[in-house]
């Protein structure tokens, strides 16, 4: 960082010309418009920094602080982001009720109103955090650190946040977690990664979800798959139904291979 | 419209560093925009008049410098611009890249106070 004048310092004295009538006086105590000469002592003060903040500084490195802690506790953590409606929900109960019962899971969910989530996750074995933005279109670092916090985490071995349904806004939020998880369902369009890519962009893994009612709605998973490979080539890609149980062994397996501390 | 949210912290910064310098008065503001940075100038623009009113930088001007995407094939072992909106192609060897050199930029680069 390094700082500047910007204009050279002007000359201290200057003249008004006597024919104006006007007496000699420093520029400073003009008052109406501004002075040529005023305008230049005005710009000899303008300093002008140059530096490099990221513009969310402040969520960065509350994400980073996070991510320590996680790593530290041995905790796998992912951030579940897609549309209201993609199936993020379904999808955790179901692994709650079957993968969870083998690895001890939690959960912090965010919804702009309603606990409604937060009652449908809540199992004796898996503790369940429940943050409502009020009106907040996705969920940063310190809300889950906060959402954290209120969770008793002895034993717990992966953490899974369900973001704020929208596929725009949380593109841009680090939460710190491991595991940027983008789901995309079957009631959606084929092109919805090339609607919405910068969420699919930063995407580690893509799942294709409600894989069960794809021939009925007309869905070509070809389509799609081809899709999330163009705007994200590093994604891992799992097509599964929550509710016919297909490709949820290989869900189970991808959640199980995040840290050796996750297994089972 | 996260760009309000966005915004907000970028103020925050800048206020940071105009209180640092005894600024009185902030005149103008660059900020760097990566093309694939997933922020809309015009919502920055539209927040910034929001977010900087009753401030120090009210009525301060805001310039945003637009970063172009470019990624990198490891087969060529070359950057190339990314122009395919959030596809990166290489141009040479046609290959997909996910590895972007730059484009996601969301900077505060330049404050002008007095």
């Amino acid at each position: 960082m390094n700082s500047t004048p910007v204009a050279p310092n002007p000359a201290e004295d200057f003249e008004v010309h006597p024919l104006s009538g006007a007496a000699a006086r420093p520029a400073r105590q003009l008052s109406g418009p501004l002075a040529p000469e005023a305008a230049a002592t005005l710009d000899a003060q303008v300093r002008a920094v140059d530096l490099r903040v990221p513009l969310l500084e402040k969520n960065d490195l509350l994400a980073e602080r996070n991510r320590g802690y996680f790593l530290g506790r041995g905790l796998a953590t992912l951030n579940l982001v897609s549309s209201p409606g993609a199936g993020k929900t379904t999808l955790l109960e179901r692994t709650l009720d079957e993968f969870g019962r083998q690895t001890r899971c939690a959960v912090v969910v965010g919804d702009l109103e309603t606990d409604n989530d937060g009652l449908r996750l809540h199992r004796p074995h898996a503790p369940v955090a429940q943050i409502t933005t009020g009106g907040t279109c996705h969920l940063d670092a310190a809300m889950i650190a906060r959402g954290v916090e209120s969770l008793d985490l002895a034993g717990v071995k992966v953490l899974f946040i369900e973001n704020v349904g929208n596929l725009v806004c949380p593109a841009s939020f680090d939460l710190g977690e491991q595991v940027r998880v983008v789901l995309l369902s079957t009631t959606e369009g084929e092109d919805k990664p090339l609607k919405y890519p910068p969420i699919f962009k930063s995407a580690h893994l893509v799942l294709l979800t409600k894989v069960d009612v794809a021939d009925a709605l007309g869905f070509k998973r070809d389509v799609a798959v081809a899709n999330i490979r163009r705007i994200a080539p590093q994604a891992r890609i799992i097509q599964l139904s929550s509710r016919s149980g297909e490709g949820l062994p290989e869900w189970y397996d991808f959640l199980r291979g995040l840290a050796p501390a996750a297994k089972a | 419209m996260h760009e309000v949210g966005i915004m907000e912290s970028a103020i925050d910064a800048v206020l940071r560093q105009a209180r640092a310098h005894s600024a009185r008065r902030v005149h103008r503001i660059v900020l760097r925009i990566g093309a694939l940075a997933g922020v809309e100038p015009d919502g920055l623009r539209f927040a910034f008049d929001v977010v900087t009113r009753g401030t120090l930088a009210a009525g301060a001007a805001l310039e945003i410098e637009a970063v172009p995407a470019r990624a990198y094939c490891a087969a060529c072992d070359a950057d190339f611009p990314v122009d395919g909106g959030f596809i990166a192609r290489c141009p040479t060897c046609s290959a997909l890249s996910a590895d972007l050199r730059s484009g996601r930029e969301l900077e505060l680069s330049r404050i002008e106070m007095t």
